[in-house]
């Protein structure tokens, strides 16, 4: 673990240093992070320029759901984003490369190309959730939804952490199907701007008990909205996040282990 | 005449080439239909609040959703088409064997992108277009005339994507790194081609400028065809009218270009 941390460390500063030898197109890369990630909220906002309220939630509402998935996705992107080029990896055979340094290779793998403009997502999302805080006039704060607020953010970002890894590990047998990864992160963040009460119950109760993206945002933010929860469920899932995040990432890392174990080089 | 031929063996390499990774156009599929499905259900609750809203009934908003998945890697509006490549040879140098190569440039990326785009169009974009059709209540024409004046809008379409990519990859001759300005390129497709909202929805002036943009021939385009919501002449005189002024940029460009290559290294 503690090799793993150092490892990624290494590798994370060896990829901003090459990234500044560009230094202009780092800054147009962030600039662009951070615009193409504001685009998603611009078109919330186009939306409100011709309606008052979206499935029953005004403008700040949805930003709070916004600004907390932004910034959990963000996170996450950060971190371990880097993970979809594993398929990559396993097809060309550079895969092999990684297997004999003496490092971790999850962190190796995490690490690569590790991309420093992506806070510009994060900063898009806490711009975006700073706004909501602001013109959110109807919630009554208490200490609870007070300290629930971060809680969702790491838990959140840990959830998706947890995607990208299963997500790489699944390429391990998928190889050049990355972008069904695309479908739960991307699609997933996406999906978890916007209210439960729009999408069919179905695809709800899919992403509560099947892929718990619900405790990213939804289930705690609603708590936080004092909105009733989907599916009649009780008030208390709201506090589960750090709980379910915990049995994600350790259902990655095995899921991460059961690939790795898996691969055969491709010889090349 | 051999030229011509040169151009078709290379449309058809391009075709070959996307349809060579099957597992990945499956997950594009998977990954188109479920962006569909998000956007079909918050495009509902929009037009549940404002029926109507830019001239669209809710089945035309939702086959709208539906169209833009299928047209959104045809028309390469999030980017990854022959342009990263290009950018790549012209970083590297390898461009200065292209140029001594008896083909043209520009044309020779045309051909191997028409080629993508046909492939796209069939391997991503047909199938989530189906199971939109069958999950959603799409309003589709009977007419095979709106279904021609509507292929006749995306191959124009495509031909607007591709110039104004090869635009994007020959400003690699100036800032070597391309990452930045195909970043931006991006930006500027997602947004101005109407794939997060219709561009008939964009409110006053800012509506009016994003429907008089290059990019409003990638999607609004076709999209307007098929749902019969625009005049096809105009519309295809807007779309070449621009593919003509972004080619002739480009031509110029690429001369321009080719004069200050600079071959590094070897």
């Amino acid at each position: 673990m503690v090799d793993g941390v150092r490892t990624y460390r290494m590798i994370a500063a060896m990829w901003i240093r090459s990234t500044m030898a560009y230094r202009a197109s780092f800054v147009m890369t962030t600039i662009g992070n951070f615009a193409a990630t504001g685009l998603d909220f611009l078109a919330i906002v186009l939306m409100f320029s011709q309606i008052d309220r979206l499935g029953g939630y005004s403008l700040p509402e949805i930003a709070f759901l916004y600004g907390l998935s932004a910034i959990a996705f963000g996170t996450a992107d950060l971190v371990v984003g880097s993970m979809d080029r594993l398929g990559r990896r396993v097809r060309d055979g550079t895969l092999d490369t990684l297997l004999v340094r003496p490092a971790p290779v999850l962190a190796q793998v995490a690490a690569d190309r590790f991309a420093l403009r992506r806070l510009g997502r994060i900063t898009q999302g806490l711009l975006v959730l700073g706004y909501a805080l602001l013109a959110l006039d109807d919630v009554h704060w208490t200490v609870l939804k007070v300290l629930l607020v971060p809680v969702m953010v790491i838990s959140g970002g840990a959830i998706f952490c947890a995607v990208f890894v299963g997500g790489a590990a699944f390429q391990f047998v998928a190889r050049d199907a990355s972008e069904v990864q695309n479908a739960f992160t991307y699609g997933g963040a996406t999906l978890l701007q916007y209210p439960p009460g729009l999408f069919a119950q179905d695809l709800v109760r899919g992403v509560t008990f099947v892929f718990p993206l619900a405790f990213v945002n939804w289930l705690p933010a609603l708590y936080v909205l004092g909105r009733p929860y989907p599916l009649d469920l009780p008030e208390w899932v709201a506090f589960l996040p750090p709980l379910v995040a915990a049995g994600c990432c350790a259902l990655a890392g095995l899921a991460w282990r059961a690939g790795l174990r898996s691969y055969r080089s491709t010889g090349s | 005449m051999g030229s011509g031929r040169l151009y078709a063996a290379v449309a058809a390499g391009g075709f070959r080439r996307y349809a060579t990774y099957r597992a990945a156009t499956l997950a594009g599929v998977f990954t188109n239909t479920v962006f569909g499905i998000i956007l079909a259900y918050t495009y509902i609750a929009l037009w549940d609040e404002r029926p109507h809203l830019g001239g669209y009934d809710q089945s035309d908003a939702l086959t709208y959703v539906w169209l833009g998945q299928a047209l959104l890697t045809t028309m390469c509006v999030m980017g990854t088409g022959f342009e990263e490549e290009l950018i790549e040879r012209i970083r590297t140098g390898d461009i200065a064997i292209d140029l001594y190569r008896p083909a043209d440039l520009q044309l020779w990326w045309l051909a191997q992108d028409l080629g993508r785009a046909l492939f796209q169009l069939l391997g991503r974009g047909l199938i989530p277009f189906v199971i939109g059709a069958w999950l959603f209540d799409l309003s589709l024409p009977a007419s095979p005339l709106t279904w021609l004046t509507f292929l006749v809008a995306v191959v124009l379409g495509v031909l607007v994507s591709y110039s104004f990519r090869f635009l994007v990859a020959l400003a690699a001759f100036w800032l070597m790194d391309g990452a930045g300005i195909t970043q931006m390129a991006w930006l500027a497709g997602v947004f101005c081609s109407g794939m997060v909202l219709p561009l008939n929805v964009f409110p006053g002036v800012l509506g009016e400028v994003v429907r008089a943009l290059p990019w409003a021939a990638l999607i609004q385009a076709p999209a307007d065809m098929l749902l019969g919501a625009a005049d096809p002449l105009g519309t295809f005189a807007f779309q070449a009218g621009w593919a003509v002024a972004l080619l002739g940029a480009g031509r110029l460009l690429q001369a321009v270009a080719t004069r200050r290559v600079v071959v590094q290294g070897g």
